[in-house]
């Protein structure tokens, strides 16, 4: 039997976590956990390396996308839509939470349900930035170069970023949702596909009929084609992809908010 | 093997939770239908039950986890419907599975609990080296959670439950999946927790666990409590003894059956698979002797043969006509028990 426990009780905290305090912790956890998983962020670097590689100069060189040179047109679809590639990590870590009871024990604390919504949206969007800055960084080295003003190019990398949130709130969802991690994975390709049926590869145009209303109508092309346009300073587009972007958000933050409440 | 005593100090007699009628359901699935339970603060309390009995969902409840359809459920006298934040700051829970970030070392996983119950950095600290010391984990505490063993895991998930020094702590088949050295770390950690006047309930789906820590068993089955009381009133519902015979040949079960029938005037249950058959006797020790004499006569070769109360097993089976776990024989040995004979099924009905 220990006589240390005896000597140093545990001390008892005088007031329950701010809310602030709390959602930082949740965050900070969820931060450590992605950079320390080699086999996450490192194959995320691999990944989006490798594939703009692919698109760049392998399907680049087949794919005719109007005036332009075909890296001008595919980064910035690349750039806004490069969460839905590794964006699926982000609905694995939720799935993996609620399985391994960790969410469990975060709501059987004393802190508000609000607060683990809010450090998990923190975490994923931070994990999200990073990609977004990461491949715009990497398009450069693909031979990219900005068709407008630096100023043009900082309103771009914003509208991404928004879409980082966008993507990082569907994935929350997908991962709440999703019985386990692999399931989380399966359910995640969904928004891979979404990605390859619209604008950011190929233009719509060079669909076949019967696909292309789809291809014009899903969220992903208003907003991939909204980057493109700001990237030249133009605002054309930009309205539809902001109001998709606020719908989105405004669909799946109660969903979050909610499931986290009663999951 | 000495029990924690119950604790006097502090209002021994103050209810620790009181159950009326609770009701929880999972689509059409009833997990508990009107489960009452009532303990008192300074009892270990171990609800015992087969799979899918509900012992889980009532855990959660207590845990603010989910919220029962109906009846009332208080946690040291509050609601936990009305005021489950009031509830949270009360209690500790450790999970079905160690909820630790393997990623993170020991420390940094219990600083993270720490704050989160609300603890300063230098509070999260010194709560994070009390536990650390509570629990034995200095070796591997700077080590990364990946890199522990089960029982080490299963410690450090404990230390998280309590680093904010809840008064009532929840644990939901905490030696589940240990090998037996683990489980010893583990129900020793537990000792010295209610050493220093912690309340603790836990589910078990093993009798031995409940046997070793629990001064009250609550035995629930189809979501309701179906009996309640120390490990010895339970033991003693059943009150005969058992005459247990392990025979070198198989071929002599048989026979050893009807002398071992004739003497205790009560059936015979057969094992044929470990050669062994046992029944039950009303006056131990004059019948033993008859048996032994009349085996001998009979030039039954005997391997083994004793007299014993019975396991809290047997009280189980006749309470719920279930056995505990599956794939396991109900008569556990008098003597040493098999630590393989009580290990857990590798696959299990989620959760109960």
């Amino acid at each position: 039997m220990s006589t240390v426990a005896a000597a140093r009780p545990i001390p008892r905290p005088t007031r329950p976590a701010p809310f602030a305090g709390a959602a930082l912790q949740i965050t900070r956890r969820a931060l450590l956990k992605y950079f320390r998983s080699p086999e996450i962020f490192g194959m995320g670097i691999a990944q989006a390396a490798l594939f703009l590689f692919m698109f760049r100069y392998v399907f680049g060189g087949a794919i005719h996308a109007g005036s332009t040179s075909y890296v001008g047109y595919l980064l910035p679809g690349y750039v806004a839509t490069i969460v839905l590639f590794n964006g699926g990590a982000v609905a694995v870590g939720v799935a993996e939470d609620k399985a391994q009871g960790f969410t469990d024990r975060l709501r059987s604390l004393p802190i508000t349900r609000l607060a683990l919504v809010v450090g998990r949206v923190l975490a994923d969007f931070t994990t999200n930035g990073w990609w977004i800055l990461f491949t715009a960084a990497l398009g450069f080295g693909y031979g990219f170069r900005l068709p407008g003003s630096t100023l043009d190019a900082l309103a771009a990398l914003g509208l991404c970023l928004l879409y980082g949130l966008v993507f990082t709130l569907v994935f929350i969802v997908i991962g709440l949702y999703a019985p386990n991690a692999q399931a989380a994975q399966g359910m995640s390709m969904i928004a891979f596909v979404l990605a390859f049926l619209s604008s950011t590869y190929v233009p719509p145009s060079s669909m076949p009929g019967w696909l292309q209303p789809f291809a014009d109508h899903q969220p992903i092309t208003p907003m991939v084609d909204a980057v493109r346009s700001v990237l030249v300073g133009s605002s054309h587009g930009l309205t539809t992809a902001l109001i998709w972007s606020v719908v989105l958000i405004l669909a799946f933050t109660p969903v979050a908010v909610i499931r986290y409440r009663h999951a | 093997m000495d029990k924690p005593q119950s604790r006097g100090a502090g209002g021994s007699t103050s209810s620790l939770i009181e159950a009326r009628g609770i009701e929880v359901r999972y689509g059409k699935v009833e997990a508990l239908a009107g489960l009452d339970l009532q303990a008192r603060s300074g009892q270990v309390l171990a609800v015992l039950g087969p799979n899918g009995a509900g012992k889980t969902t009532f855990l959660r409840a207590v845990a603010t986890l989910v919220v029962p359809s109906g009846g009332e459920l208080r946690v040291r006298g509050i609601d936990v419907r009305r005021n489950p934040a009031a509830v949270r700051r009360e209690i500790g829970l450790a999970g079905q599975f160690a909820a630790v970030e393997p990623t993170m070392t020991g420390w940094e996983n219990l600083e993270l609990v720490a704050r989160l119950f609300g603890h300063r950095q230098a509070g999260a600290r010194a709560a994070a080296a009390a536990v650390i010391g509570l629990l034995d984990l200095h070796e591997v505490a700077d080590r990364r959670a990946g890199t522990y063993s089960g029982g080490q895991r299963r410690r450090l998930d404990l230390g998280a439950s309590l680093v904010g020094a809840p008064s009532l702590l929840l644990l939901d088949e905490p030696t589940t999946g240990l090998d037996p050295a683990a489980r010893a770390e583990v129900w020793a950690a537990v000792r010295r927790l209610v050493a220093t006047g912690t309340d603790v309930l836990l589910t078990t789906h093993y009798l031995e666990e409940a046997d070793e820590l629990a001064d009250h068993v609550v035995v629930i089955d189809h979501g309701r409590a179906i009996a309640t009381g120390t490990p010895a009133e339970l033991k003693a519902r059943i009150g005969r003894d058992v005459i247990e015979i392990a025979v070198v040949d198989a071929a002599q079960l048989g026979i050893a059956a009807r002398f071992l029938e004739a003497v205790t005037a009560s059936p015979a249950v057969i094992d044929r698979s470990r050669r062994r058959l046992q029944s039950h006797a009303e006056h131990g020790t004059d019948q033993l002797s008859a048996v032994v004499a009349a085996l001998k006569d009979a030039q039954v070769a005997v391997d083994e043969i004793a007299l014993r109360h019975p396991t809290l097993d047997e009280v189980f089976f006749n309470l719920t006509g279930e056995h505990p776990h599956d794939a396991l024989p109900t008569a556990t040995k008098p003597t040493a028990t098999k630590p393989t004979a009580t290990k857990p099924t590798a696959t299990k009905v989620g959760a109960s």
